[in-house]
């Protein structure tokens, strides 16, 4: 009876946790999307659908350029971290873990102060553009800070170790014997990546893509601080409708919509993975 | 055969060593840029700025980290965010190594409703969750401050814990378990002086992640703060004036502090082996 009884005692606590403080208040966030009135005079659920058209109609730009820039920084990061990945798993040698290491370090200096770190590094007469502009290399009116690049490039900055991490553990699990293999075959070196080790590291992409591209269209901290005002995301719109106007109808619909545009997105990828690899991998 | 088999490797030798020699010098600008803003950070915490503004180079001086807390707002938040992580980190530790074990070495009935609900606390963005969260605490009428800061911490840390947690117990043998308790240990015997000790690497491997994610967490604190501040919170709202130096230092003592730690927990686990 006893042993019978034990997974559930200890899954009780954590489980009520996550059931009291992410379940439901997921439920009452959709709960708050379909309500109407104001702080002063509380809400009341009305089934007001219309807070969804509302909020789609207001606030597509930054939905779309949300999506668009997480697209552009995901790419950035698959094409950036592939190589390195591709370098510690298959040269690296004993030092792997050095640079395993090397590339989490980062993660040891507060996000927020790491974006702030480069708006100082790039600014109009900063340590980086005004001796190029000094040098008359650049216009002098010329300036990265508050463009859509330099969010993407923030992005990309801020979730490159995401990316590398799950293709070197893909690529670390392929078996050099495979690609000998091919070699003996004849395949040229170009050849034995595309045919061989290529496909097996995209389970490794695939997760990487998973763990980028949620958080980097969901981020408001790099367009805040590295996009200025016209490169508002929706991040920033949820959060300004949340603290600032206390709208809470309109910001749970389009933090539910953005939920649902991710989450399909998520459970797609998850089905077509199986969920435990992908949490694995998302663990390590 | 002879002519192939010489002439195969000599060629692949001579274009594998450049390609090694270009992915190595790649591998390592890439550490670089990683490491380019953290570089700016320390430094310009060794300079010698007058007043709040810590904008150009002005002379070397280690004066900040004598004068570390002389910002009182900016030290309560430092220390709002270090008991902040000690707490969550403990309770996230507790709750998510009891999850990990019951997935790890038992098979129930909800076992696939949990899997889903971590995967998606692991998964989903945190702008939704901190929106959420605050819906909730919202509509109950909590106010928001530190304990809602905690509750939210445990609720996105305990999942990554349980992930870690569970694939260390799915590599044990569950015959050493059974093999104490025939050998007449108690369940909680058996599990203090056989299993803890097993899976302990992974617990604190949790932890540190907890402790980690917890520190550093902006976006869903942001949500649930009221009106007390943590360290990234306090930064987000000075910098309109200016960053002071000390939040360069401390940043970089929280920089020194993590690696020591991480390298101390890998020459322990090294050491174990």
């Amino acid at each position: 009876m006893r042993r019978r009884l034990a997974p559930y005692l200890l899954v009780l606590p954590g489980g009520l946790w996550l059931a009291v403080f992410f379940v439901v208040p997921t439920v009452v966030m959709l709960s708050f999307s379909l309500m109407q009135g104001d702080v002063v005079s509380g809400f009341r659920l009305t089934w007001h659908w219309q807070n969804y058209t509302d909020a789609l109609s207001a606030y597509d730009d930054q939905l779309i350029r949300s999506l668009v820039y997480g697209l552009f920084a995901t790419a950035a990061c698959i094409v950036l971290a592939y190589p390195v990945a591709y370098w510690i798993a298959f040269r690296g040698g004993a030092r792997k873990t050095t640079y395993l290491f090397l590339i989490l370090l980062p993660f040891f200096v507060s996000f927020v102060l790491r974006t702030f770190s480069w708006k100082f590094l790039l600014a109009d007469d900063g340590i980086v553009l005004s001796p190029l502009k000094d040098a008359g290399l650049l216009p002098q009116d010329f300036h990265v800070i508050a463009t859509g690049f330099a969010v993407v490039a923030g992005l990309t900055y801020n979730y490159l170790p995401f990316m590398v991490l799950p293709i070197y553990v893909a690529l670390e699990r392929v078996d050099p014997a495979m690609i000998e293999a091919a070699q003996d075959l004849y395949a040229s070196p170009a050849q034995a990546f595309a045919r061989v080790v290529f496909p097996l590291s995209l389970p490794g992409v695939f997760a990487g893509v998973l763990m980028t591209f949620v958080p980097v269209s969901a981020d408001y901290v790099n367009s805040t601080v590295l996009g200025g005002t016209n490169n508002t995301m929706i991040g920033n719109i949820i959060q300004n409708l949340y603290l600032v106007n206390t709208d809470y109808p309109e910001a749970a619909a389009l933090s539910f919509t953005l939920m649902a545009i991710l989450l399909v997105g998520i459970f797609l990828y998850a089905r077509a993975l199986g969920t435990e690899d992908v949490l694995e991998v998302a663990a390590r | 055969m002879t002519a192939t088999t010489t002439e195969r490797p000599a060629r692949r030798g001579v274009r594998g060593r450049w390609g090694d020699r270009l992915l190595y010098g790649y591998t390592w600008l890439i550490i670089v840029w990683l490491f380019l803003p953290i570089g700016v950070m320390i430094a310009f915490g060794f300079n010698d700025a007058k007043g709040r503004l810590n904008l150009t180079w002005q002379g070397f001086t280690v004066k900040w980290y004598a004068r570390l807390f002389s910002v009182p707002d900016l030290t309560t938040a430092l220390v709002n965010s270090l008991t902040i992580a000690v707490v969550a980190t403990l309770c996230s530790t507790v709750l998510g190594t009891l999850i990990g074990l019951a997935l790890g070495r038992y098979r129930f009935r909800g076992q696939g409703s949990l899997n889903l609900v971590q995967f998606a606390a692991i998964s989903a963005p945190e702008t939704v969750m901190g929106a959420s969260l605050l819906s909730f605490f919202v509509q109950l009428n909590v106010g928001r401050g530190y304990w809602t800061i905690v509750i939210a911490h445990v609720m996105f840390s305990l999942s990554f814990v349980a992930v870690t947690v569970r694939s260390r117990v799915l590599t044990l043998d569950p015959a050493i378990d059974e093999a104490a308790r025939d050998l007449g240990a108690g369940g909680w015997t058996a599990f203090r002086l056989v299993t803890l000790p097993m899976i302990f690497p992974a617990v604190l491997a949790g932890a540190l992640l907890a402790f980690a994610l917890s520190i550093d967490d902006f976006i869903i604190t942001s949500f649930n703060s009221g009106s007390t501040l943590t360290f990234p919170l306090w930064i987000w709202g000075a910098q309109k004036n200016g960053l002071p130096p000390q939040v360069n230092v401390m940043g970089t003592l929280i920089f020194v502090a993590g690696i020591l730690l991480a390298v101390g927990n890998a020459l322990m686990a090294r050491r174990r082996r």
